[in-house]
């Protein structure tokens, strides 16, 4: 970890500057190491990291990401067989059982963190890493979407509910079992090396406001 | 010398981007020049919004642990799970590291999440001077954990979608599982609408520091 530069007064808004999300602390951008990290000199927020090479990273690991979704939302996740009945689901299939049991606002919640919202912002990255040009609007919608694409969380609860099944009947693993799984890896990995401030850098910097 | 921030200034940081800019006289109002997001000093009405979804997660809290999140009927006879028992049946069964991170991810965390967000709340409307690093920390803690309460939805959505089998049981999501769900949301969006930034604003000469 590199602690940024403890900044003289700034009078006027430079392209160098930046101020911490957390405590509003102007601070001037340092150029990193590889690897490295700024930390906010005054609450220890990190303000940006350098991963050389990470859009090429990025990209390949959103790929596999959206291969991985689309097979895990296509297969069964397991199969549950209790005296000779059988009943595969797949994710989408219990979306809807919940949606026709009445509980919309749950099915909704569920679709919408663990399908849609992962989807979409697959999709968003995509575009954003791989045009020339990416459009800054996409970048603000993917950022204000993320923390709602909960894969990881879902994962986890997968372990949970098979883990209170296994008690109760035979479970067959499907193959979204193992596709969730290693989303779950790729999607923690590409968190990782997604780098929004290199992002943000590689726009095109309009001039700053002018004075009315 | 002292440090600045960005607001002491006059300046703006934009909280997408984080980019500096100096306002206009605009009457609707200054955009981020280079993603477009809304320029604010601070988040607008940040406590207000804050308390005001900590209310409404506090008042669902109460059926959302009351009430069944989910309904076993099998051959002897019905069930109803509340989250509570969920755990306990978790833990009876053996599964204790499973049970115990149920129990954090849906009994502590939304609790410890009104608890600290209140805290927070109160503590900035009250000017408070005390520990803005440590405070600033336990932001962010609240920011990382809140979103993985969101296990025990998913693991009764599995249950439910998964189990549907005459000879065996049959799972249904109780009315409890609208309300916890709303309980997520309310305290994700709580701690998106608290401005963190406010903690620094209200210090006087006696500026916190990073401990060593
Ligand atoms: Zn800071
Ligand atoms: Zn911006």
């Amino acid at each position: 970890m590199i602690p940024s530069h403890r900044l003289p007064p700034a009078v006027s808004p430079s392209p160098k500057l930046i101020a911490c999300h957390d405590c509003d602390l102007l601070q001037r951008e340092a150029p990193l190491p590889a690897a490295g990290a700024a930390i906010c000199w005054r609450c220890g927020a990190v303000l940006y990291r350098s991963n050389p090479g990470s859009v090429e990273r990025t990209l390949a690991l959103t790929v596999a990401a959206a291969i991985l979704l689309a097979i895990s939302n296509v297969f069964p996740i397991v199969a549950i067989e209790s005296q000779g009945q059988r009943n595969v689901s797949t994710l989408f299939g219990a979306v809807l059982s919940l949606w026709n049991d009445g509980l919309m606002p749950v099915a909704a919640l569920v679709f919408m963190t663990t399908i849609l919202i992962p989807a979409v912002e697959l999709g968003m990255m995509i575009v954003l890493l791989a045009s020339s040009r990416p459009p800054p609007r996409l970048l603000r919608l993917l950022l204000a979407i993320r923390p709602w694409a909960m894969v990881e969380i879902f994962m986890l609860g997968l372990l949970v509910s098979i883990q209170k099944l296994a008690h109760l009947a035979t479970i067959i693993p499907g193959v979204a079992l193992w596709s969730f799984g290693a989303l779950m890896l790729v999607f923690a990995a590409l968190t990782a090396t997604f780098n929004v401030h290199e992002l943000w850098h590689n726009m095109a910097r309009q001039s700053v406001v002018s004075d009315g | 010398m002292a440090e600045r921030s960005a607001a002491e200034l006059g300046l703006y940081a934009c909280r997408v981007c984080a980019m500096i800019a100096r306002p206009t006289a605009a009457s609707a109002g200054d955009s981020c020049p280079r993603c477009g997001a809304w320029l604010n000093r601070r988040a607008p009405h940040s406590i207000a919004r804050t308390w005001a979804l900590l209310c409404a997660a506090a008042i669902l809290y109460v059926p959302a642990n009351l009430l069944p999140v989910m309904e076993t009927a099998s051959l002897f006879g019905k069930q109803q799970d509340t989250i509570m028992s969920g755990v306990i049946y978790l833990w009876a069964s053996g599964s204790w590291p499973l049970a115990a991170l149920v129990f954090f991810a849906s009994i502590v965390v939304p609790a410890g999440k009104l608890i600290l967000l209140g805290l927070l709340a109160a503590s900035v409307q009250w000017r408070a001077q005390w520990l803005p690093y440590e405070r600033t920390r336990l932001y962010r803690l609240v920011e990382f954990v809140g979103r993985w309460s969101m296990l025990d939805i998913y693991v009764v959505t599995l249950l439910a979608g998964l189990v549907r089998l005459q000879s065996l049981a049959t799972i249904k999501v109780g009315p409890g599982a609208v309300a916890f769900g709303a309980v997520v949301v309310m305290t994700m969006l709580a701690s998106m609408a608290f401005d963190p930034r406010l903690i620094w604003d209200n210090l006087k000469d006696d500026r916190g520091h990073r401990p060593e």
